[in-house]
């Protein structure tokens, strides 16, 4: 069963403005790895030269922020729904 | 006229243009105001300011707006009291409350960063606002929507203190409780952001948002009689508010209305919701985040934007962070209460409960002059308190001295 991204507003011009991407992987490293192979230079946007995720920005599985799982290597449910989202101020 | 000349990223340096975005592309790092600081240096001087109404708005050359204001145009000049009582009671010398609890027009902090932020969603022609909101925002957000006529859309945490939610209802606002911590309502708001033409003052506005809490620190300089205090306590939740008061600072000595400063930031945490404090006390600038715990639900910010920033500010300042208990931040806030006669909400209990632990650590000394950042009034989180039951006694004189708490406080008055 296919997984779901949801892509923030500043990725968009990579995806042609789609706001929902079907994915299929066991990790988040995986999905990224697709995306790439779909949108050629979105993983530079979500991580630095050294494969880690980029400060600024988080990333939910289903909620659940992979900082408290296993980062890049946090396991993906099917049809998870996975949130990229730019990190926001206070309120 | 505006002194603004774009956007850019504070991270990698990329400009934008002066559009409702928040974010960079290139690196997910948060966008920020670029001003034309020679051009402000001829115009504002400290007579100019000095001659002004007493609202934040007589920094306007140093905010992001266009034309004129339009929200929140009574906003801004809090008192600046200074507290003997309590420098007494905490054994320092000349340390100052900044009051936002008693801001125009909800107590709170927030008023400063809506007016400019709804100002600007005019400004963009944006029909409806929002915010994300651990509360106070989110009091703000409505008030100041509804007297602008703007329809509001307020999403809140699922468990905020009830005081909270029924003052930002009564402005007519649609609030939306979001089953999940602040964190989660965030993510939710960036995501419609991304779908719907709302303003949310601090997802798409954010750039223009937080430069409202720069007159927080203009205006304690200002009542210094135009001078940086030794020290700042600072409470942090997203950590956007010390990082502001640091660079309103840093542009009153650019403009030469202050003289060079050497300021040290104190950031003020709950220890249930500490993300900022760890990190400087662990030496580093990578905040591990955390799910949030603490009675300081305005604080309550397990994954702080800011926060990278926040720690650079308090270490190359020479400051410091730290973190107390529930039950610190409760005793903070009767001190406060009945030393200085201010009720401040959680928040500006962590504060002084910090400032406390931070004299006791020999961080603050007496040769210091301090000011207290409080930034939210103590009538909205009454649930936090349980104070003594009160007994009722018989309209009599008798029963009045026989009340045995009362006489005695009677007789030690007399």
């Amino acid at each position: 069963m296919p997984q779901t991204v949801i892509i923030p507003t500043p990725l968009r011009k990579f995806t042609a403005d789609t706001e929902l991407v079907e994915v299929q992987g066991a990790t988040i490293g995986e999905v990224f790895a697709q995306l790439e192979a779909r949108y050629p230079g979105i993983q530079a946007r979500l991580c630095e030269e050294n494969g880690d995720l980029r400060r600024f920005i988080n990333v939910y599985v289903d909620g659940e922020d992979i900082r408290f799982l296993d980062k890049l290597q946090t396991a993906v449910p099917e049809r998870a729904e996975i949130s990229i989202v730019p990190a926001i101020a206070g309120g | 006229m505006s002194f603004v000349k774009g956007l850019k990223c504070r991270e990698c340096g990329t400009p934008y243009k002066l559009e409702p975005v928040a974010i960079c592309e290139e690196c997910f790092g948060p966008l920020e105001v670029d001003y034309d600081y020679d051009a402000i240096k001829t115009k504002l001087t400290r007579e100019e300011i000095s001659g002004r109404q007493k609202t934040m708005w007589r920094y306007r050359e140093l905010l992001p707006l266009e034309g004129e204001p339009t929200v929140g145009l009574q906003t801004g000049c809090t008192p600046l009291v200074r507290a003997e009582r309590l420098a007494k009671a905490l054994g320092v010398g000349e340390l100052y409350i900044k009051n936002d609890a008693v801001q125009h027009p909800t107590l709170s902090f927030k008023d400063r960063v809506v007016a400019v932020a709804l100002s600007k969603a005019r400004e963009f022609k944006f029909e409806a606002v929002g915010c994300a909101s651990t509360g106070n925002l989110a009091n703000s957000v409505a008030a100041n929507a509804a007297a602008a006529g703007f329809p509001a859309f307020i999403l809140i945490p699922d468990n905020l203190e009830k005081s909270k939610v029924t003052a930002t209802q009564i402005y007519g606002a649609n609030v939306v409780p979001v089953k999940g911590n602040y964190d989660d309502v965030n993510r939710l708001c960036s995501e419609i952001a991304g779908r719907h033409p709302i303003a949310f003052v601090n997802v798409n506005l954010r750039p223009f948002y937080g430069e409202g809490s720069k007159t927080f620190g203009y205006e304690i300089a200002e009542q210094l009689g135009w001078k940086a205090p030794d020290a700042v306590v600072v409470p942090m939740a997203g950590g956007s508010l010390i990082t502001k008061i640091y660079k309103a600072f840093g542009e009153l000595q650019k403009l030469g209305l202050i003289e060079e400063q050497a300021t040290r930031f104190y950031g003020a945490q709950a220890a249930g919701c500490n993300p900022i404090a760890a990190a400087v006390k662990a030496g580093t600038r990578d905040i591990r985040p955390v799910k949030p715990n603490t009675i300081a639900k305005s604080l309550a910010i397990g994954n702080p934007a800011d926060g990278y920033f926040a720690t650079g500010v308090i270490t190359n300042t020479g400051g410091w962070s730290e973190d107390v208990t529930d039950a610190e931040i409760i005793a903070a806030m009767k001190l406060l209460a009945e030393t200085e006669g201010i009720f401040t909400e959680t928040a500006g209990g962590t504060t002084v409960a910090v400032t406390k632990k931070l004299i006791e650590q020999g961080r603050l000394t007496a040769k210091d002059r301090i000011v207290i950042a409080i930034t939210g009034n103590g009538l909205k989180t009454q649930e936090a308190l349980t104070l003594e039951d009160l007994k009722s006694i018989e309209p009599k004189l008798s029963a009045f001295e026989n009340a045995a708490g009362i006489a005695r406080a009677a007789k030690a008055a007399a």
